[in-house]
């Protein structure tokens, strides 16, 4: 009797966990998908040429994000040239010379700290030391404010995929006389040369939908310009203002640039995904 | 015969010199190669002090104007330049925990889902589809609980909550007030969604981890399903799952574009969860560049300052757990 009973209220238990799982499983994925559903129905109305080629309106009239499109891409470039170097070299160190350093953990630990710290103490720490000392917002402190973020980011990735290169790559080469730099550059990045562009993919995808970083350092610039030396408009920018405007049209433009800021995420990060894992067979 | 000699002596003295060149050549750039890696390693701790320096300097005013009591007054008038950060620490923390009590169940459950139940076929889909959603900047979401969200929240979900949960003794004191539709509640929903596809990948991740063996063992002996995860999978996994948490926590604390949108920027301290707020991230964003007058931007430097030294702290937790989880799976 007793155990007919606990038989069937772990079987009751075994059935409420399983529900839940289920239930919970659907719900996630569900908002999730849902998220990216209304995102498509409300960008997809808006999405015409003029998008791509007029500036961004005044309240009232018609128009486009081209200004925002290009401050966008001029940062993430800047952003990716400052960044990715620094980003590589210091992987490099990790995982090459210092494998077993002292400095090699602090750093490995401070750089995870950056990976996931507030992007919004970032953009406070650029406007600290760029803004106030030019005096005026520009596109270039955007820019570096975005390659802080970079940094960390193919840090990690370039470290981890070093790691991964056998060392008797690195012993052969050595053996054949090669000195530790040859080696490092003619071996050890060509081996890991696809996980490295895929930092680099994924640095790219993570900064092009920052917008907090940006709001204190590059600012917005509503007309059209390419000058590093003000302020400049990007795409999350405008979103976050327009979307917060009362205009209708102006919150239609917002979901348009949401819409097309995703794409390029989910494309970037689907590239860097394919890139792995064509490696991997 | 001389001739060849010397001819071959002085070839023999030429490859020599031009060996003993080409060598330190070499050397030469693998030193500079060698202490140009160094350098960027160190530039990596340059940016994190620099980082912790800068805003400490920037906040220097306002700590110095309102001493320790900046952490304790809610008051934050710009007008007569008094700003305590009371109501927006209250905000940050409490839209952070609510959002964890949704999110850290749901993604556990999600991830027994993924590494138990779900079928093979759809496991890798599944998997990657949450990957992808971890990626999509927040911004999004911020537009979509403005414009989608807040309005449904509004007219359906606020109502009922006040009308049935805001009767009851002890803890109807959260759910009153209209229902604004934008304010606390909605922001901790928002951020629950944000960070679900994180929490989720890495329980999965460290569910995957566990040792077949184990589980296989315990389903040989008879277990259920809710068994194996809450006696095996669990106990063996809790400290990277306890790292995978915080590191959500991590992220929703410093999280700033959705929350800016949703959270209603109101300087308040209020009991009820429906009533708008702010957060640290969401003031700065809001003012900053609004804000004039030395103290007041210093006492939004200060704000940032708090929120770096909270989130770093969490942070180094969530590292520190997941190291010791790969220690002991490694």
């Amino acid at each position: 009797m007793a155990d007919k009973a606990l038989y069937s209220s772990r079987k009751r238990r075994n059935g409420i966990a399983t529900v839940l799982s289920y239930g919970s499983a659907g719900l996630g994925v569900g908002v999730l998908f849902l998220v990216l559903a209304v995102l498509l129905w409300k960008g997809f109305s808006g999405l015409s040429v003029a998008v791509f080629t007029e500036m961004t309106p005044p309240p009232g009239s018609a128009g486009g994000l081209l200004n925002a499109i290009v401050g966008s891409l001029i940062m993430t470039i800047l952003a990716v040239v400052f960044g990715t170097p620094i980003g590589i070299l210091a992987g490099t160190y990790m995982a090459e010379y210092g494998r077993h350093d002292r400095l090699t953990s602090v750093v490995r630990f401070i750089n995870d700290i950056l990976l996931s710290a507030p992007s919004i103490v970032i953009g406070l720490f650029i406007y600290e030391i760029m803004v106030v000392r030019m005096g005026h917002f520009s596109g270039i402190a955007g820019a570096i404010a975005l390659a802080v973020i970079v940094v960390p980011v193919v840090v990690r990735t370039t470290e981890d995929m070093l790691l991964l290169v056998p060392n008797p790559l690195r012993e052969a080469a050595s053996a054949l006389g090669m000195p530790r730099a040859y080696v490092i550059r003619h071996v050890a990045y060509r081996a890991a040369k696809a996980g490295i562009v895929t930092g680099v993919l994924l640095a790219v995808a993570r900064i092009s939908g920052e917008t907090a970083p940006l709001l204190f350092t590059a600012l917005n610039n509503q007309f059209w310009s390419t000058s590093l030396n003000g302020p400049l408009a990007s795409l999350p920018v405008v979103i976050y203002q327009f979307a917060l405007s009362p205009y209708a049209d102006w919150q239609n433009l917002a979901w348009t640039g949401a819409l097309i800021i995703t794409f390029a995420v989910l494309t970037l990060s689907i590239a860097a995904r394919a890139l792995t894992s064509q490696k991997g067979n | 015969m001389v001739d060849l000699t010397i001819q071959s002596r002085a070839v023999g003295d030429a490859s020599v010199a031009s060996r003993a060149k080409t060598l330190t050549r070499l050397q030469l750039t693998d030193n500079v190669f060698r202490w140009a890696t160094r350098l960027c390693a160190i530039g990596v701790l340059v940016i994190l002090s620099g980082v912790i320096l800068s805003l400490i300097h920037g906040s220097l005013p306002a700590l110095q104007a309102f001493g320790f009591g900046f952490l304790t007054t809610a008051v934050w008038n710009p007008v007569t330049e008094n700003f305590g950060a009371l109501a927006p620490i209250y905000g940050t923390l409490v839209t952070s925990l609510i959002a964890m009590a949704i999110a850290v169940p749901l993604g556990l459950l999600i991830a027994m889902f993924l590494t138990e139940l779900c079928p093979m076929f759809l496991r890798r889909p599944i998997g990657i589809a949450i990957e992808l959603l971890a990626g999509i900047p927040s911004i999004i979401y911020g537009i979509w609980g403005l414009f989608i969200f807040a309005p449904f929240l509004q007219q359906t979900v606020q109502p009922f909550l006040i009308a049935t949960l805001g009767n009851v003794p002890g803890i109807g004191f959260l759910f009153q007030g209209p229902p604004y539709g934008i304010g606390i509640l909605t922001a901790s929903l928002i951020l629950a969604i944000m960070v679900l596809p994180f929490i989720t990948s890495i329980s999965r991740d460290v569910f995957e981890a566990v040792p077949p063996v184990l589980k296989e063992a315990a389903y040989g002996m008879g277990c259920t399903t809710w068994e194996v995860v809450r006696y095996v999978v669990l106990p063996y996994t809790r400290v990277g799952v306890i790292g995978g948490v915080m590191l959500g926590l991590g992220r929703a604390l410093g999280e700033t574009m959705a929350v800016t949108f949703v959270v209603g920027n109101a300087h308040r301290l209020s009991s009820s969860i429906l009533a708008p707020g702010t957060t640290i991230s969401a003031t700065i964003a809001n003012e900053f560049t609004e804000a004039v007058g030395e103290l007041y931007t210093s006492s939004l430097v200060s704000l940032g300052l708090i929120l770096f030294v909270i989130t770093f702290i969490v942070l180094a937790a969530a590292r520190y757990m997941l190291l010791r989880m790969e220690r002991r799976v490694g």
